[in-house]
């Protein structure tokens, strides 16, 4: 793009817009479901299990309700007589809501306490007490598939195993045939662990239900507030409620992540509560609560094989997959893709011939498979991917950049088929990786590696090259639960000129009152600082599956762009009105429409709002809105080159970041600002498993780092410097030009990193080390490789 | 996240506090910084039925020297230490373990005293204190006394304060010329306790030979260690790499920690071998820039 079409004035695509949103942020004027306060409102807290597996033999709530202000205890046979104990999972499996008589992982929902305030609440969850009977918990997938397992669903009729389902694609035979015929093959086991989304606020709700009215109205933690609508009017139709009578406001969101798309018991009891007791119900997760019992993400073991030929050639990939997906299988991904866009495995290479297969088991875990910042298990894939091919290169002795640009997918090999059936849209891979290898200096960087080594000393280069597949998705494959995955816009524009306009998605901090705003101001020419962008209230708004998966932009941005093309042809019909010439012979131009030849002649879009209210065409409909429900015809694919360069003390194990340069290709780009802090936000959300973050679960089932004193986030100080640029190859399907970003990053840095310190290594014989790598894994390889310094 | 109803209760004289201790005996904690024990309420893992928040009471927040000797009084801030000239001039251990200490937020709060009386083998000053030979002055219904360091950490969270006493006052020997101090620290982040971290204080006599050495460790054992050994084998030594060398794999020998989700003990050996060198150098390169 050449700069921004429009001026700083309308403020369309390209302008580094202040985000609109912060000016209530920054002065802690957001409004979060914990802001809420209702008239009578009670608080409710949750009774956890201590243990991952166990029989419940009773729950005395006595010593709880004679606590003075403690109104209820709600145990899942009061549920039970409601038919409310059970719930389904996105993925159609099931889920207990609260426990009759088994429980199946640590921090399970036992019961819940309702109480006049939040710390009456907390006494009354110590005062019901519990009688388990503890059994041997199944916590290693491995251990799940042995044939003498115990069968941990025994909720489910017929049940012999743990296994939940088999996945595969490709063309297992001919890729066999590949392996067999190739010069040289690599095998690396890659485990990406079990992580969790720690967003600043917790999930939780507030649920009031109107006696009279029959209407329930619950403000909520979600990403998705019209899926979660239609799954409330599907779950607990048979005790009344009606999807009519079903409001759900997704207030402000602070971070989703793929967090707040699952329905969490805790949510489900509060709703079921207030139906029960006639009063409103808030129910808000303590932080330990959060890590521990919402869902995960990853938690995948992955078997990689490739093979190529001697002069490096990639043949084939092979990747079978053991998938822990705890409990049940609570995972948020499209119906069709139970391991989501894990097949976009092939990564940004010409690979002919693939096969992947994936098996997925219960344990006594949390359950989940969430999509943390990632669209479906696409992180899974890219680190599968870039990892294996730097152990080819090393195989080969060949530069990891070299053998990435001999088997990138070429700029004019798009739109490209891949072998697991992708069709991506655009990319120039090779382009951004030359960015990515001028601007750190790769050449210079390999000298003085080779330099330090010589010296004994520790230093190493790691390069991703992701692509990635985001906006889900075209209806023909996508949906949840039966919902197609389109997204909308309902657009007004009022008779001064300026505008509103609602959305089926859900920003968590993505800045959508700001980039949407800025699309439509691309497309109209009303200055985006005078339209009003609304999401998350289902009253109000029109349907959408939400905001997950960088889907925003290719869907509901594209609605957005489609709302003002339809605005923009009533537009014609009026200003041809106006101006007294026909419509073929009116052009358009940002902001208004003028005669052909003679400019002078024109309508603005303000002049054309006020006419559509004052003195409309006879024939034509007054008022000036449209909307668009925009069903896309393809995913979009972003893509990018990451190289990071680490320094490691050889006594100790630290591994320093020395720089980390990434370049992004998320094609036309709407605010250049906003996507800088997505790329840094995303980067530094890829440090973090990459480094730090991994939930430890002992043989018991016990998670060991519950808290955010072990569960390590990096802070600004672990964070490095982030050098960020942009290439730009736009999308040739979506209306913009543009693909997602948002999660780009935090798919692409891990193997960066990860790649980094096994090349610092690789001298030793280090083929991989799993993240997190963290300074104690490096010392461990340093005894096993008898390097110690 | 909430912890059970308590009473709080904040006097404003010493001698208050004190029979306020006296009359609730086990049921009563003293509040300083808060900043370990609210945590520990929060999880109900401590259930004290009453607080008594001692930073209403004045004259327990200095700093100076005094007759040959570094005073600190107990409800001295973290972030006090941070910003005194006398500390970052004099003392640079205590600079460097205020500044390893968690974040900033938390230094604002916890007191030197609160790091002391915790009996948090992972907490970071006792190891300053015992490379400083400190002594803690402690108050209780008979008065006041004075506890050697070595014998103040008597087990895991346990010190030798008596439920009636309230440590007032920690007593440093005042550096003398030719000395020098480091704080070497290895945390998995920011905030975190150590993985393993050493304390060292060494001070030269005219002819370069070292008259006195400190050496504590931290989180390497159920309480915070001195490592005699090191400091045996360097005191009325000329340090030079072989010595230092070994004194880094006696204070290894000297330590007792164990396998945790910072490492193995066989890890945090190594790193107070690696580290016990490193602050050894590091105090004698300030000892000679201080000359
Ligand atoms: C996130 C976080 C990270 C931390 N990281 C570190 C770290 O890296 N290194 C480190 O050293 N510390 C760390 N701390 C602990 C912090 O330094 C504590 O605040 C300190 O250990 C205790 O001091 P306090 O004043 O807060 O004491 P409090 O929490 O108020 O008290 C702690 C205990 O000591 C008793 N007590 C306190 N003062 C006295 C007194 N004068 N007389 C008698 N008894 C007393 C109390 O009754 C209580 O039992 C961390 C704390 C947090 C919250």
């Amino acid at each position: 793009m050449n700069g921004p079409k429009t001026s700083v004035e309308v403020g369309g695509m390209g302008h580094n817009i202040k985000r609109k949103e912060d000016a209530r942020f920054i002065r802690g004027q957001g409004k979060y479901t914990d802001d809420v306060v209702l008239p009578g409102m009670l608080h409710m807290d949750i009774v956890r299990s201590p243990y991952a597996y166990a029989k419940i033999k009773s729950i005395n709530t006595d010593n709880a309700m004679a606590i003075p202000g403690v109104h209820a205890v709600i145990t899942g046979e009061v549920l039970e007589g409601y038919n409310l104990h059970w719930m389904p999972t996105l993925m159609s499996d099931t889920q207990m809501v609260l426990p009759t008589d088994t429980v199946m992982y640590q921090s399970q929902e036992v019961a819940a306490v309702i109480a006049d305030d939040r710390y009456i609440a907390a006494d009354g969850v110590e005062a019901v007490e519990v009688e388990y009977e503890p059994m041997q918990a199944v916590v290693d997938p491995f251990k799940a598939m042995e044939a003498d397992a115990p069968v941990l669903r025994t909720d489910k009729e017929g049940k012999t195993d743990n296994h939940i389902w088999h996945w595969e694609t490709g063309d297992a035979e001919k890729t066999e045939e590949a392996f067999q015929a190739a010069d040289v093959v690599v095998k690396e086991k890659v485990y990406l662990p079990r992580i969790h989304v720690a967003s600043i606020e917790t999930c939780g709700c507030v649920a009031s239900f109107d006696p009279v009215e029959g209407k329930l109205t619950v403000w909520m933690t979600t990403q998705a507030p019209h899926a979660i609508r239609t799954v409330v009017a599907l779950v607990a139709g048979h005790v009344g409620l009606s999807e009519e009578k079903i409001r759900i406001i997704s207030p402000d969101i602070g971070g989703g992540f793929g967090g707040k798309v699952p329905v969490y018991p805790g949510y489900v009891i509060a709703i079921a509560s207030s139906v029960v007791i006639g009063k409103p119900v808030k129910w808000v997760e303590d932080r330990s609560e959060n890590l521990q019992a919402d869902s995960f993400a990853r938690d995948y073991h992955m078997d990689v094989e490739l093979a190529a030929s001697n002069s490096g050639k990639m043949e084939a990939l092979r990747i079978k997959t053991v998938a822990d997906h705890g409990y049940t299988d609570a995972a948020a991904n499209p119906s069709k893709y139970p391991a989501g866009m894990f097949s976009i495995c092939t990564g940004s290479y010409d690979i002919k011939n693939a096969f992947t297969e994936m098996d997925a088991y219960y344990t006594n875990k949390p359950p989940g498979g969430i999509a943390y910042r990632c669209s479906f298990r696409v992180t899974e894939a890219v680190h599968a991917i870039e990892r294996i091919v730097d152990v080819l290169a090393l195989k080969l002795g060949r530069d990891p950049a070299d053998l990435r640009m001999q088997n990138f997918i070429q700029p004019e090999d798009f739109p490209y088929q891949s072998a697991l059936g992708w069709e991506y849209d655009s990319g120039n891979y090779p382009r951004a990786l030359k960015l990515a290898m001028e601007k750190i200096g790769y050449e210079e960087l390999r000298r003085e590696q080779k330099e330090k080594r010589e010296r004994g000393e520790l230093m190493g280069i790691g390069i991703s090259s992701f692509t990635e597949i985001v906006g889900a998705g075209p209806s023909k494959d996508f949906d949840i639960l039966g919902i197609k995955m389109f997204d909308s816009c309902e657009l007004r524009i009022h008779p001064t000129g300026k505008a509103i306009a609602r959305f089926g998605t859900k920003s968590q901090g993505q800045g959508h009152e700001t980039t949407y705003a800025q699309i439509l101001a691309e497309e109209l020419g009303i200055p985006s600082s005078q339209i009003q962008i609304e999401e998350g209230d289902t009253d109000t708004a029109p349907y959408g599956l939400g905001t997950y998966a960088s889907r925003s932009t290719p869907t509901a941005g594209a609605a957005a762009a489609k709302a003002a093309h339809k605005i923009r042809e009533k537009a014609r019909k009026i200003a041809a009105h106006l101006l007294e010439a026909s419509e073929e012979d009116l052009e358009w131009e940002v902001g208004k429409f003028f005669v052909k030849g003679s400019p002078e002649q024109a309508k603005t879009i303000q002049e054309i709002a006020f006419a559509a209210y004052t003195n409309h065409p006879q024939g034509l409909e007054p008022g000036l809105e449209a909307t668009h429900y925009y069903d896309p015809p393809n995913m979009t694919f972003p893509f990018g080159s990451y190289i990071c360069v680490v320094d490691i003390d050889r006594k100790t194990g630290e591994i320093k970041i020395r720089r980390f340069v990434a370049i992004d290709d998320c094609g036309n780009i709407i605010n250049p600002m906003i996507v800088e802090g997505q790329i840094h936000g995303g980067l530094t959300q890829g440090l973090a498993p990459a480094m730090y973050e991994e939930l430890i679960y002992d043989e018991q089932g016990n998670i060991l780092n519950g808290s955010f004193m072990d569960y390590l986030l990096p802070t600004s100080v672990e964070t490095p410097n982030w050098e960020t640029e942009q290439t730009i190859t736009p999308s040739p399907h979506h209306p913009l030009g543009a693909k997602g970003v948002a999660e780009s990053p935090t798919v692409g840095a891990p193997p960066a990193i990860a790649n980094a310190v096994v090349d610092a290594l690789s001298h030793l014989g280090v083929e991989n080390i799993d993240i997190p790598i963290t300074p104690f894994k490096v010392w461990q390889v340093f005894q096993e490789k008898g390097a110690a310094a | 996240m909430i912890p059970p109803p308590y009473e709080y209760l904040n006097p404003n004289q010493l001698s208050e506090a004190i029979s306020l201790l006296q009359k609730h005996g086990e049921e009563a904690k003293i509040l300083a910084g808060g900043h370990s024990l609210i945590p520990a309420m929060k999880l109900r893992f401590a259930l004290p039925e009453y607080l008594i928040d001692i930073s209403g009471i004045e004259g327990m927040d200095f700093l100076r020297e005094e007759e040959g000797q570094l005073r600190i009084g107990a409800m001295s801030r973290e972030s006090s230490l941070e910003e005194s000239e006398l500390i970052s001039e004099k003392y640079p251990l205590l600079l460097d373990t205020a500044k390893m200490i968690a974040d900033p937020q938390v230094r604002n709060m916890a007191t030197v005293g609160g790091n002391l009386a915790h009996g948090d083998p992972a907490n970071d000053h006792p190891a300053a204190m015992i490379a400083l030979r400190a002594r803690v002055v402690v108050e209780g219904p008979n008065g006041s006394r004075e506890i050697g360091i070595d014998d103040f950490f008597t087990d895991f969270f346990t010190t030798a304060l008596q439920n009636n006493e309230i440590l007032t006052e920690i007593k440093i020997p005042a550096a003398p010329p030719n000395s020098g101090g480091s704080y070497q620290k290895i945390e998995r982040k920011v905030g975190d306790y150590a993985a393993a971290a050493v304390a060292c204080q060494l001070s030269f006599d005219a002819g370069g030979t070292i008259q006195q050495i400190g050496i504590g460790l931290t989180n390497v054992g159920p309480i915070p260690l001195r490592s005699n050994s090191a400091e045996d084998h360097l005191r009325g030594q000329i340090p030079d790499d072989s010595l230092i060398r070994e004194s880094g794999r006696l204070a290894a020998e000297d330590c007792d920690p164990v396998d945790d989700l910072r490492g193995s003990a066989e890890y945090k050996r190594d790193l107070v071998n690696e580290l016990t060198q490193r602050a050894i150098k590091i105090s004698i390169e300030r000892s000679e820039r201080g000359s």
